[in-house]
């Protein structure tokens, strides 16, 4: 490949990748236009920055939460957040007495049209496997203490259930319009590993 | 179904990896079978999301626990092309060695 001289030979995945798509554009049943098309959406254009703003307006306008935790999909859908991995959407509410995180034991699922693709953490065996165990001790490691008196709560997603945190809005906040609100919300936040 | 997949409260998987400012994909190639995977869908009957994960969670446990995360998106949409007749396996397997033969070949001329 231009430009990777000296590198390793390429590994076998990178090889079998390359051979699939060639082998279907070939067959005329994939166009790679679509497929860049399709990560073009995924790397730049949905992602945490999405939740962010419909976590904004949960804090500011009541009505709107109250359709978001009646709703979640169709209350997201207001701002046009819709697609894949997002078609049965559940938001739950962080209080002072309830904290809630969010993983996917058997996989990555994750509400794609407000988080985006999931980073490797949440996808990592460790988080799978211990998050449900001692979720108390794999906050603390994200560098949030719980304190002993608050209930967690750890929701398991599914192909057929994706959770998003709605976290607790800062204190010292009054005077934050929805987007500089929206800018304090971080995707660590929306699946329940740290505060906002 | 249980299996390896379901990772549930399982022990020894040591500290949770994290990476600052860690981009959405890594290398183009998981780019590329992530994009694929969703066309594959719209021409392989029966290939949907919950498909996809169940072939990821038929693949072997040793494969399963020594791969990445998108190597096994790659073995799940490889299967899912192969199952549905759409190319063989050997197809897939000869094209890598002609692109293999052609990369060494190209690192020779450099």
């Amino acid at each position: 490949m231009a430009g990777h001289a000296h590198s390793e030979p390429e590994s076998d995945v990178v090889l079998r990748v390359k051979a699939i798509e060639q082998l279907l554009t070939e067959k005329g049943l994939v166009d790679p236009a679509a497929i860049d098309a399709i990560v073009d959406l995924y790397e730049n254009r949905i992602g945490p920055r999405n939740g962010a703003r419909v976590v904004a307006r949960a804090w500011t306008d009541p009505d709107y939460k109250a359709r978001l935790l009646a709703d979640a999909s169709a209350a997201i859908a207001e701002f046009g957040y819709t697609g894949a991995q997002g078609e049965d959407m559940v938001v739950v509410e962080n209080t002072p007495e309830v904290h809630n995180v969010v993983v996917c034991t058997l996989c990555s699922c994750s509400p794609w049209p407000v988080l985006g693709l999931p980073p490797g953490w949440y996808k990592s065996f460790a988080f799978r496997a211990r998050v449900v165990r001692e979720p108390r001790a794999v906050i603390a490691e994200f560098g949030y203490e719980i304190a002993d008196d608050v209930e967690v709560r750890v929701w398991d997603s599914s192909s057929e259930v994706r959770y998003l945190v709605l976290p607790q809005r800062p204190e010292g906040t009054d005077g934050l319009d929805e987007d500089a609100l929206a800018a304090l919300v971080t995707r660590d936040g929306m699946v329940g590993v740290a505060p906002v | 179904m249980d299996g390896i997949h379901d990772m549930g409260g399982m022990h020894g998987f040591g500290a949770i990896p994290r990476e600052d400012d860690e981009p959405v994909f890594h290398a183009d190639w998981e780019a590329r079978i992530f994009g694929m995977s969703f066309v594959v869908e719209s021409f392989v009957e029966g290939a949907n999301i919950d498909a996809g994960r169940h072939r990821i969670e038929r693949l072997d446990p040793a494969i399963y626990l020594n791969t990445t995360y998108y190597e096994r998106w790659t073995l799940g949409t490889q299967a899912a092309i192969v199952g549905a007749g759409v190319c063989s396996l050997e197809e897939i397997e000869e094209r890598m060695e002609k692109l293999r033969r052609e990369g060494a070949k190209e690192e020779v001329n450099q």
